[in-house]
């Protein structure tokens, strides 16, 4: 097989390399107290419950899931902005999941991450200069008088006119501060970027460019990748392997294609259908699966399968077997993630059969 | 395509500033037929909501330099005083938006906020509005609507907002529901809730949808008739067939090679260089020329007419009408 432009060479087997960050049973629980001088613990929000993650250098995992499913507390747990209730984080081959904040420091280097909204993550009494230029000075990583030029020849590489240098974020469009962004996240050279929603606030026009941009960054600068996003055909597109989160767990991990071709969790179908396609040829071949009701509260996730008060599967195949609307094992007994095809696992006890997005060829 | 229900012709809003003149649409006309669905597509700036915002009235000449003609049931909306206008700004005309959490007040209950129009509009009992308030909500999906009904909106979630603002919109039964990218806010499975919801309720109440999107996928679903605006133009408009397999416009090309798409592969995303112009300073000749790929001799000259290339397909393009079909065979059509 000949590699088309662009194209990535064929990675190695995840199993035979180390992965350079990795989640392990990482548990987020955040108290709900009530009072305000002696306060009682009510109840917890069940926010990221026994996630497995590994990510293998020069790959980008997609994490993908609803308001609720826990991927930005995940996002956080990696890079270190929230500690773990439970679990381990390792970086490296190295457990980073109670370093104190001093012995964190020189390894905030390597991990950096690019947030949603540039008009939020970029302080609007600095210039752009200063904002990408800062980790260096934090960090000590350039010396004082070599900044300006460091951050220049940065801007220059993500897109920005260096002569824009004492620029302030408001003189910017939203597409350029995200480029502002890319920037400061790059400043460190770091070996992990978790990009949470990095092109969500954007126009569609200006989204692609963003998208192209940290592709060839990646592969310049060697760059591993976490990214977030609701839109699956960006984490589609982006993404070599992608997770699927639901009320704080992941029900199903895939290489790209596998997913989008031969999804097995039903709610990883439901996402898909529930995608509009940019093809109205296709709109009509599409079997569309409506969930019903919004994603439950993480207070009280449902028992079993948390999926299953939602669950289309369950119902047709509880009907089937004369057992009423919810399957008893659905709702009594929690599924493991299984493996189906190479690289992928679901939790399921039902999973699909068939695949849900037509192929464009038809077939 | 029979008579239409509202006609907009030559449409321009521009709202004076401190920094200059905002065009913000300038000399824009289409028609919306009965029961049809049009869908609007357009990045921000691209003059899509201030279009519908006047032609619901919310913008008025109290708060920028509007001309043209507004033509609904044969009356001209800009000439309407404010009474004229309050008859048919919602009850024939509705309009729900992005975020139903500021639509919506958050002090009144939801079943109040439904009942409002109908006591403005109609001579209506407290009792037989309230009934008809919960019916409504029970119509759009929600479920224990008499309950429901007695709640403030912080108690809803963001999909049951919009479902409530739906109601809201629909208690009068319009002949237009202008929907102003009425699922951006929205997670994606709630989304297809929702306008599947939207699409099922225009046949029940017999609506001519409005769906205001940036999303392509949107239109592809929804739509029968299709809109393109950049810098407060229509710069291509026609059917979904003419648009999704035959578009004639360089800028609708930039659309659809910089969207990420499920259905198919593609190596590289190709984004359409540079963003949209600012509406006070917006180039000469046509609005789109400096981002454009294709461009030539009368560009930046003089602005590109809106004609009609193709029964019912219209484009503002100086490119020779066989070369853009040629172009987009070649470079924009990836399907066989």
């Amino acid at each position: 097989m000949t590699l088309q432009a662009g194209e990535r060479p064929p990675q190695p087997a995840p199993s035979t390399r180390t992965p350079l960050m990795k989640l392990v049973a990482a548990t987020k629980h955040f108290p709900i107290t009530r009072g305000v001088i002696l306060q009682k613990r009510v109840g917890t929000v069940h926010a990221v419950d026994s996630v497995d993650l590994e990510v293998y250098p020069g790959e980008t995992v997609g994490l993908v899931g609803e308001t609720g499913s826990g991927k930005s507390t995940t996002a956080r747990l990696i890079t270190k902005l929230l500690d773990v209730t439970e679990g381990q984080v390792i970086f490296d081959g190295q457990d980073i999941t109670h370093l104190s904040r001093r012995k964190m420091r020189p390894l905030r280097r390597d991990i950096q991450m690019i947030f949603q909204d540039p008009y939020a993550s970029l302080n609007p009494r600095k210039t752009v200069g200063s904002i990408i230029g800062e980790p260096m000075r934090i960090h000590k990583t350039v010396p004082r008088d070599g900044i300006k030029k460091e951050v220049q020849q940065l801007m220059e590489r993500v897109g920005l006119n260096p002569e824009h240098y004492n620029r302030y974020p408001h003189e910017f469009s939203g597409g350029q501060r995200q480029r502002v962004g890319v920037a400061r996240a790059l400043a460190l050279r770091p070996r992990l970027i978790v990009a949470d929603e990095p092109v969500s606030a954007l126009d569609v026009s200006v989204q692609a460019q963003v998208l192209n941009l940290l592709e060839d960054l990646q592969e310049e600068f060697n760059l591993t990748y976490v990214f977030i996003a609701h839109d699956l055909s960006v984490v589609k597109h982006m993404s070599d392997r992608v997770a699927v989160m639901y009320l704080g767990q992941i029900v199903e991990t895939a290489p790209s294609e596998t997913l989008y071709k031969d999804p097995k969790h039903p709610y990883t179908g439901a996402l898909l259908s529930a995608v509009p396609l940019p093809d109205p040829r296709l709109v009509l071949q599409r079997r569309r699966i409506i969930l019903e009701g919004d994603v439950p509260s993480p207070i009280d996730p449902p028992s079993g399968c948390r999926f299953h008060p939602r669950c289309p599967r369950t119902i047709e195949v509880a009907e089937r077997e004369g057992l009423g609307r919810v399957h008893p094992r659905c709702r009594d007994e929690e599924p493991e993630l299984r493996p189906f095809l190479p690289g992928q696992v679901a939790a399921c006890h039902f999973p699909l059969e068939e695949r849900v997005i037509p192929a464009a060829d038809g077939s | 395509m029979s008579e239409p229900l509202l006609e907009v012709r030559d449409l321009t809003v521009h709202f004076p500033t401190q920094d200059g003149l905002v065009k913000a649409v300038d000399g824009v006309s289409f028609t919306v037929g009965r029961r049809e669905t049009l869908g609007v597509v357009g990045e921000s700036g691209s003059g899509k909501s201030v279009t519908f915002l006047t032609v619901m009235g919310l913008i008025t000449r109290k708060h920028a330099r509007i001309s043209g003609e507004i033509i609904f049931q044969g009356e001209d909306l800009l000439k309407l005083g404010d009474d004229g206008l309050r008859a048919i700004r919602g009850a024939k005309i509705a309009m729900i938006f992005q975020d139903p959490l500021t639509a919506l007040n958050p002090v009144h209950k939801v079943g109040k906020q439904i009942t409002e129009a109908l006591h403005a509009h109609r001579e209506v009992s407290q009792d037989d509005a309230w009934a008809v308030a919960v019916d409504l909500l029970r119509r759009v999906g929600i479920p224990r609507p008499e309950e429901r009904a007695h709640q403030y909106p912080h108690e809803f979630s963001g999909g049951m907002r919009q479902r409530a603002m739906i109601a809201m919109a629909l208690v009068l039964r319009p002949d237009i529901l202008i929907a102003d990218e009425p699922t951006t806010a929205l997670d994606v499975t709630v989304q297809a809730q929702i306008l599947e919801l939207i699409d099922g309720l225009k046949e029940e109440f017999e609506t001519a949808v409005v769906m205001v999107t940036h999303d392509l996928g949107v239109v592809a679903e929804y739509a029968d008739e299709v809109q393109v605006m950049y810098a407060g133009k229509i710069v291509e408009s026609g059917t979904l067939q003419h648009i999704y397999y035959g578009s004639l416009h360089p800028y609708t090309w930039g659309l659809m090679q910089s969207i990420s798409r499920l259905d198919e592969d593609v190596d590289r995303l190709r984004p359409i260089k540079g963003s949209p112009p600012s509406l006070i300073d917006v180039p000469s000749g046509c609005a789109f020329y400096p981002r454009c790929p294709y461009r030539f001799e009368p560009c930046d000259k003089e602005i590109p007419r809106l004609v009609e290339e193709e029964m019912g397909h219209l484009d503002a393009c100086y490119l020779p009408l066989e070369e853009k079909k040629r172009v987009f065979a070649s470079e924009v059509a990836t399907k066989a």
